[in-house]
């Protein structure tokens, strides 16, 4: 007879089996046998985290970076309903996360018992799917379905809730293999005569521009090299959303920047005015879109998406391409070769006009600011950090608020998994913990959380994870003592009724660091700057820094409230201001 | 300066609405029925009816039937975000106008009255499959099976002959003819 293993043992059997380096957790009463085979195998490493939301976050972080699943183990009750922001997070952004939940013993379900709560109920509708495992038997299969569901398609967090007896039952197991056959979840629909269809339109088109997103960061590192062989063999521009920077350099010339609300000048009037628009692997989100009745008016509109419910969710495309963004982007480049050797010299002429617009638009420099030589301005910490870390690989995650916006226009990626930040959810504090997860992934790189003061004090605990596991994490805080976004809303929307968005009593974060063992730098003028970010970069410890910044810098170019992409608004050197007023004032 | 006439969070032009039949064959497990209908309520669509059992044991296999109303994009929307849920294995969608499917609810009357308006109640309900379920002497339980307006209409008019309680199940669907859905 074969040897018999405990449903804990399985939980460790089947991360072996899936190559899981790295778990992040918290324990507690439910997940208790499990945390005791911890000892017991070897390969899997757990970072205690300090909250269980900070454990989902690092998660995400891992596997944003890594482009492997992040795993995370939470008890019961209060361990699964900490880790639902992060679960959330991962849901909108499209990570692929496992939660593996402790529950209470099976015959207390039910029963309200110490830490029990719905935990498959709370977490429906924010995952890929979940199981309540209730009998040992169908453990292995379930944590290995898990695995699969997560990565497969449209990645997405899933969860394994495992009662506290599952886990003390035995049973046998079977080693896995790696099923080709995948769940009939993944959609690689297109055909050869879609792919037909797009060249043909994109031969046409005297107006075309390539509108990437997160897909194609999820689609793995072969797509984005295959992007810039698609955009180099085209000619075309490309802009894209702040989850897809850094799948094409943000410095080559056909790159027209980030889109969307606070996206460039010259990206969104080129998405308002083109005639073909490519959209490769983003979701038409609102925040790239505006007022969706004016979106785009003159465009045929090119969707190549894995998720076919994202199709035609928010606007009408001509041409849906459902399938994996590698595979599309390959068979295209394929085809043009094939069809249109000279493509991009037969197609120069034609889209020569569309070029000189864009350069026109490009010459207003949307993303400038007044610099000050007594005050640091958000925008020149950004750029100053980008110019001392750019020659190193680095990683950045962001916060949100305005300091996540000043990163995602000044700081230019060149590889994709660079670049991890809360979209979808826009989740206060997920930057600390994703940076925890980053450097667990890349032991040796210099990674970055640009942050705002008030964002980063939701997750701060997370500090002494950093120490703890000696990871370098550099918190580079752009304080000005506001909530900065919905300062600036206030100010445009709400009469300068500064509604509780300043925070009057701060920590001081040089203190904060040295209290949690780490290293706290100051800035506090434009001269010292530079310096000091040079000896942030040379601590070879994790640091806070505190950046004070300019407290009433907004954030700019801007798309106004209920306005469509051409009528942004521009920073203070824009004399053509227009205000918000009206029916735009309850803009969310 | 020019008013901005609308904001990100107010709504474009709505379609017209259309009401469909959505049949879902789904694994028969634990919290499938939540899953589907806590798709259709987190996403803000519509549930008219609602009808579900196990229709093969052996493979474990439900077919849920949902009357719903929505526009063309939304209902598009509704199959989509059903033929993501791991459970589902398919989806099958019908206009409730479509000739080429059956469409049956059933409902039961319980009518309580002298003689004549017992009588006079089956009688009404002749031409729905009437059934007596159950007599005595002061009552009758009928079953029909019908359209949903027939029974709507039914249960106004059977009022007048002693109607007390009304209860009814959602549509079931199938195709006619032959041919099965794939």
């Amino acid at each position: 007879m074969s040897k018999l293993y405990s449903g804990a043992e399985i939980v460790f059997k089947c991360l072996e089996d899936q190559n899981v380096e790295f778990i992040f957790g918290y324990p507690g009463g439910a997940v208790l046998p499990i945390y005791d085979e911890l000892k017991n195998f070897n390969s899997v490493k757990h970072i205690l985290v300090r909250h269980e939301q900070g454990a989902g976050h690092a998660a995400e972080g891992y596997a944003r970076s890594s482009g492997k699943p992040g795993v995370l183990l939470v008890t019961s009750g209060p361990g699964a309903t900490n880790a639902v922001t992060a679960l959330t997070d991962a849901y909108m952004d499209s990570v692929p996360l496992v939660c593996i939940s402790g529950q209470v013993p099976t015959h207390l379900i039910g029963t309200d018992a110490f830490q029990e709560c719905d935990t498959t109920g709370i977490t429906r509708p924010c995952t890929k799917h979940n199981w309540l495992v209730k009998d040992v038997k169908d453990l292995e299969k379930t944590i290995h379905k898990a695995f699969e569901v997560a990565t497969t398609g449209r990645p997405g967090p899933v969860l394994v809730d495992i009662p506290k007896d599952v886990q003390f039952q035995k049973t046998n197991y079977t080693k896995f293999k790696k099923q080709k056959s995948l769940n009939g979840k993944v959609n690689s629909q297109f055909t050869q005569k879609d792919i037909d269809e797009l060249i043909k339109l994109m031969s046409k088109a005297s107006k075309p521009i390539f509108y990437t997103g997160g897909g194609v960061i999820n689609s793995g590192p072969k797509a984005s090299e295959l992007l810039r062989e698609l955009v180099n063999t085209t000619g075309f521009p490309i802009t894209s959303t702040l989850q897809g920077l850094g799948s094409y350099p943000g410095e080559d010339s056909q790159f027209l920047g980030m889109l969307g609300m606070h996206g460039s000048y010259e990206a969104n009037n080129a998405m308002h005015d083109c005639d073909l628009m490519i959209n490769i692997g983003a979701r038409f989100d609102d925040r790239i879109t505006g007022k969706i009745d004016e979106f785009s008016p003159k465009s045929k509109k090119v969707h190549i998406d894995i998720d076919p419910s994202s199709i035609n969710k928010n606007v009408k495309v001509d041409l849906p391409i459902v399938g994996d963004v590698t595979e599309v982007i390959t068979s295209t480049i394929k085809t043009i070769k094939k069809v249109k050797p000279n493509f991009a010299k037969s197609n120069k002429q034609q889209i020569s006009k569309w070029w000189q617009q864009i350069q026109k638009w490009r010459s207003i420099n949307s993303f400038d600011f007044v610099n000050s030589t007594e005050t640091i301005k958000p925008q020149y910490a950004v750029q100053r950090l980008y110019e001392l870390t750019k020659n190193k690989d680095t990683y950045i995650t962001t916060e949100v608020g305005q300091h996540q916006m000043w990163a995602a226009q000044h700081y230019k990626f060149d590889k994709p998994n660079r670049w991890m930040t809360s979209g979808g959810l826009g989740t206060m504090g997920y930057g600390l913990p994703a940076a925890v997860g980053v450097q667990v992934a890349h032991p040796n790189k210099l990674v970055i959380d640009i942050a705002g003061e008030a964002s980063v004090l939701m997750t701060m605990q997370e500090m002494s994870t950093a120490v703890q596991y000696s990871l370098p994490i550099k918190i580079f805080i752009l304080n000005n003592e506001y909530m900065g976004m919905v300062r600036q809303w206030q100010e445009l929307l709400h009469d300068k009724n500064y509604s509780e968005s300043y925070t009057a009593a701060l920590p001081d974060f040089v203190k904060l660091a040295e209290a949690y063992g780490c290293v706290g730098i100051r800035a506090e003028t434009p001269g010292e700057l530079d310096d000091k970010i040079i000896e942030m970069i040379n601590t070879d410890r994790p640091v806070i820094f505190d950046c004070r910044v300019d407290k009433q810098e907004n954030c700019f170019p801007m798309i106004p409230s209920g306005k469509p992409h051409n009528q942004m608004l521009l920073g203070p050197k824009d004399q053509k201001e227009n205000k918000i007023t009206g029916k735009g004032k309850t803009l969310v | 300066m020019v008013k901005a006439k609308s904001a990100y969070s107010i709504p474009g032009k709505q379609g017209k609405l259309d009401t469909h039949i959505i049949v879902v064959w789904v694994d028969n497990e634990a919290g499938v029925l939540a899953r589907v209908v806590g798709l259709f309520s987190g996403r803000g669509y519509n549930i008219e009816s609602l009808a579900v059992a196990e229709i093969d044991p052996k493979l474990n296999i439900s077919r849920i039937t949902i009357v719903t109303t929505g526009t063309p994009q939304v209902i598009e929307q509704i199959k989509l975000q059903l033929k993501k849920l791991v459970p589902v294995h398919k989806v099958a969608d019908f206009k409730r106008e479509d000739k080429k499917v059956i469409f049956k609810e059933m409902a039961l009357f319980k009518i309580v009255g002298s003689q004549s308006k017992k009588e006079s109640a089956l009688k009404a309900c002749k031409k729905y499959n009437a059934i007596i379920l159950d007599k005595s002497n002061k009552s009758y339980v009928i079953q029909i099976t019908a359209l949903r307006r027939e029974i709507d209409l039914m249960s106004k008019n059977l009022k007048k002959f002693g109607l007390v309680s009304v209860s009814r199940t959602g549509a079931v669907a199938m195709t006619r003819g032959a041919e099965v859905f794939k």
